[in-house]
């Protein structure tokens, strides 16, 4: 690993992150391997994989905590290597799958030892701002062994806004929370985002990072995608337009099979799946014809593939 | 990753808080740290006010520097209790990972854990000392007074109370970034906290006579133990294997 202390370096201080072909091995043992990304200031960026996928050990590596096999990575410009590590540690906070609190001490303890390890100039004001962010103020003097698995996040959470930072990694922050819970803490996520925050978010919870996240990865040892969630939807699958008719339609070789902007079709009785280019201009056109062949449309719409039909397609397939 | 070199007060303070206000809240390190200072005090008073009179000088010398020594086992035995459980018990609540991530060194984490232990195990020898001292002023006889009331005797007692309570908290620090289970943590660091001892065992029953010149050679020499301590566990500190349990960077 190259110990050049410079930071705030060239292009890479544009991004919050910017990872290239970064490896962490334990031994024979590769956690990770070849990964790069770039995550832009002020994104959510979801970070998916199955259970030793890799995940973990990134947010990791990239929080200084263990060093690379090999690659490079900036994080807020600054330059990932031994001499940066402490520079880098002020700029960004994690937030782990567990919270890490010290269950004999209060709230309010917990945070005044954050607040003097990042030594605040006014921890007071700031833990105060913090615990107000979380709604949680009025428990502040709670012993944080007494709290509810959601309540012990929203602790780790303020936690981790201690230092202002750049950027936020969040692992698994809504694991094992009820729906309620699971709502706040996405709030809280969105509402970072709001103040400027980068997120980097890993989660198993597909539908948090189709809801939350702005840019999405998918890693399982190796980086298997990463785009956009309608990007990635674009390039996995093609457009599908379901229709429901009242009635089976009886004219399937003029209407569906000559028909130019229908790729092909199958059917389950009246329910009708339309491979096509472009929904949004061709949902208007099947339907005319439709209607002027006197066919009773129920429904017509895009057929949206789930994040979790991407993530399974991906991950299935190696 | 390792960290740089820096010692910072403030961080070095709030870990030593943190500490300090877990222990408080611990009953299990509460009724042993009031517990061990009973029992070692209660041997020696009990010793020292059984001598009988006519019993020879040498015997007295002999009796007196066992009951010293027993004290001294006060700053061995109450770090271990407080420090084993340091490293090994953050990394059993979770709560290591998320101290790693903030900007302290490893420096400063250690400083802050040792003082946390020092601090209370130092001032309960003390104590402990301190009414021993004052019974034996207040009922021992002239002869028996006369040996505690030396000038060496007195310089070990409160010159290595604070070293050997060093070395203990260093040895448990060792161990605690070593293993996995506090039991085995606090078991470990109790054998390793004695050697030191071996010292004022060779004073306690004059093997080496209790002059001034050989009490400050041993106490530089017990300095030096504690600085090999320091030096062992900051090599020993590895975030790597405490945070994964591997240390293979292949």
């Amino acid at each position: 690993m190259l110990t050049q202390t410079e930071s705030e370096s060239n292009h890479n201080g544009d991004y919050a992150l910017s990872v290239e072909n970064l490896s962490k091995n334990f031994g024979q043992r590769t956690a990770f391997k070849n990964i790069s990304f770039k995550v832009a200031y002020g994104e959510i960026f979801g970070f998916l994989g199955p259970n030793g996928a890799g995940k973990t050990t990134t947010v990791r590596t990239l929080g200084t905590l263990l060093k690379p096999t090999s690659g490079q990575a900036f994080v807020g410009g600054i330059k990932l290597n031994e001499s940066n590590s402490q520079k880098i540690r002020s700029v960004i906070s994690i937030m782990p799958e567990n919270p890490g609190l010290y269950g004999r001490l209060s709230i309010q303890e917990n945070l005044e030892c954050f607040g003097e390890l990042y030594r605040l100039a006014d921890p007071k004001e700031k833990i105060a701002q913090s615990l107000k962010a979380v709604n949680l103020f009025d428990r502040r003097n709670d012993l944080c062994r007494s709290l509810s698995k959601g309540l012990k996040q929203r602790v780790g959470l303020a936690r981790s806004l201690l230092n202002n930072p750049k950027i936020l990694f969040l692992d698994e922050p809504s694991s094992g929370l009820d729906p309620v819970a699971t709502k706040e803490v996405q709030e809280l996520i969105l509402n970072l985002k709001s103040k400027g925050i980068t997120v980097f978010l890993t989660t198993h919870r597909l539908e948090e990072a189709e809801k939350l996240c702005d840019k999405v990865a998918i890693i399982n040892t190796e980086l298997k995608l990463i785009g956009k969630t309608d990007e990635i939807r674009s390039q996995l699958f093609n457009s599908t337009v379901e229709l429901k008719t009242v009635h089976p339609i009886e004219n399937t070789v003029e209407l569906l099979d000559n028909n130019p902007d229908i790729n092909s079709w199958t059917n389950s009785e009246s329910t009708y799946l339309l491979q096509v280019g472009t929904p949004s201009t061709m949902i208007p056109k099947i339907v005319n014809l439709l209607v002027e062949n006197n066919v009773e449309i129920l429904a017509i719409g895009e057929l949206r593939h789930s994040l979790e039909d991407i993530y399974l397609k991906t991950v299935e397939n190696g | 990753m390792d960290r740089a070199f820096q010692f910072n007060s403030r961080r070095i303070k709030a870990i030593m808080i943190k500490e300090l206000r877990d222990f408080r809240r611990n009953r299990f390190v509460i009724v042993t740290m009031m517990l061990l200072p009973i029992i070692f005090i209660l041997a020696p008073l009990i010793s020292i006010f059984s001598i009988k009179a006519g019993v020879l000088s040498p015997q007295i010398q002999t009796r007196i520097g066992i009951s010293l020594f027993y004290m001294l086992l006060i700053p061995a035995i109450v770090p271990t209790v407080i420090s084993a459980y340091s490293v090994v018990g953050e990394k059993e609540q979770g709560t290591l990972e998320p101290i790693l991530i903030t900007p302290i060194s490893r420096e400063e984490f250690l400083i802050g854990k040792a003082l946390a232990a020092v601090v209370p195990a130092v001032a309960v020898a003390y104590f402990v000392f301190g009414i021993f001292l004052l019974a034996t002023s207040l009922f021992a006889s002239a002869q028996i007074h006369s040996v505690i009331f030396n000038g060496p005797r007195l310089l070990i007692q409160f010159v290595y109370t604070p070293l050997i309570a060093g070395w203990s908290i260093w040895a448990c620090l060792a161990i605690s970034s070593r293993t996995n289970d506090v039991r085995v943590a606090q078991q470990l660091s109790t054998l390793a906290s004695l050697p030191p001892l071996l010292i004022v065992v060779l004073f306690a029953t004059d093997v080496i006579s209790p002059t001034i010149k050989y009490a400050i050679y041993f106490a530089i020499l017990l300095l030096l133990i504690n600085l090999a301590g320091w030096k062992l566990v900051s090599r020993l500190f590895n975030e790597e294997r405490l945070i994964t349990g591997s240390t293979r960077n292949g």
